[in-house]
């Protein structure tokens, strides 16, 4: 148990942005080789989601399918559907070679909104933010100053991010940093 | 991204051939020198030597290592200019010799260039 408040997943910041700390929810990691005959079909009856395209995130409701690299997923869930999932997915890939880890335990997911979410992000994140370069539906891996973070839109106005939980407290304060009101930069006028 | 470098910081910019995204170095790591042939056991003392230290670390023409560390984690290759600092472009990890499409797009701006046996 973590005496870290940001850690109870409770923790809002309003700077120019707001930072919530997302506590519901539940981290597959899945590797493999996706063009293996009966990879996609295991992943679509598992989630009723396929392979996403190359730094593709798809979803729909509670379930997300994140494309990580070329042979390495993300599976985002809801609690009440991690022990099924991963069930369907251990049976249907029984005979081929592949990993499955929880790692619920080992990531966290932020999520950032506001008007200027884009600018906040491309402040900490060696990315193009503009928004005719990066769009909702697509997954960035990269860094963020020091720690590594995927990022991802889920609308024009807000970012989700995730990284290695034993980083949420550096992660949080970075953000906060950098949404520190004050210190607008107004860098992308059409994402306002 | 039309040109792969970046004039006015003098940094580089690579693009990752797995995941495709295009980042800045500090998103990379440099693994050095490229096509390195390994001697181990059972090579001479003269090879392993060389296999160990010997580099060409040549200003111009250069073909180098990276990984895309903060990415998808993938090791690459790279061929780039280290006076210039324009880069080629990147190739797939799993080839022992630069591919040539890269070569000959050298050869369009460094007429005659040779870079260990490749030309
Ligand atoms: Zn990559």
């Amino acid at each position: 148990m973590s005496d870290n408040p940001v850690d109870q997943g409770a923790e809002d910041s309003v700077g120019y942005v707001s930072i919530r700390q997302l506590g519901d929810r539940d981290i597959m990691l899945l590797r493999g080789d996706f063009a293996f005959h009966g990879f996609n079909g295991a992943l679509v009856a598992a989630t009723g989601l396929g392979v996403p395209p190359r730094r593709g995130i798809i979803g729909y409701g509670n379930i997300q399918v994140a494309w990580m690299s070329s042979d390495e997923l993300l599976v985002m869930t809801d609690s009440a559907s991690t022990e099924k999932i991963a069930k369907s997915l251990e049976q249907a890939l029984k005979n081929q070679h592949f990993l499955l880890a929880e790692v619920t335990d080992s990531r966290t997911v932020f999520e950032i909104r506001g008007d200027l979410v884009r600018e906040v992000i491309a402040k900490l994140c060696p990315v193009d933010m503009h928004p005719d370069a990066f769009m909702p539906g697509e997954i960035r891996r990269t860094r963020l100053a020091q720690a590594s973070a995927a990022i991802w839109m889920t609308d024009d106005h807000s970012v989700r991010l995730i990284c290695f939980r034993s980083f949420a407290d550096y992660v949080f304060n970075l953000l906060k940093a950098a949404a520190k009101p004050g210190n607008e930069v107004n860098a992308f006028e059409k994402a306002i | 991204m039309a040109s792969l470098n970046c004039r006015v910081c003098k940094m580089l910019i690579l693009k990752c051939p797995y995941c495709g995204a295009s980042g800045e170095e500090t998103e990379f790591e440099c693994g050095g020198e490229a096509h390195l042939k390994r001697f181990g056991p059972g090579s001479g003392d003269d090879e392993f030597q060389g296999y160990l230290f010997d580099r060409v670390n040549r200003k111009g023409v250069h073909f180098e290592r990276w990984r895309h560390s903060s990415g998808c984690g993938k090791w690459f290759h790279a061929a780039r200019n280290t006076e210039t600092l324009e880069i080629y472009g990147t190739y797939s990890a799993q080839v022992l010799e630069p591919p040539a499409e890269i070569r000959e797009k050298i050869s369009g701006k460094v007429p005659g260039w040779s870079w260990r046996e490749f030309s």
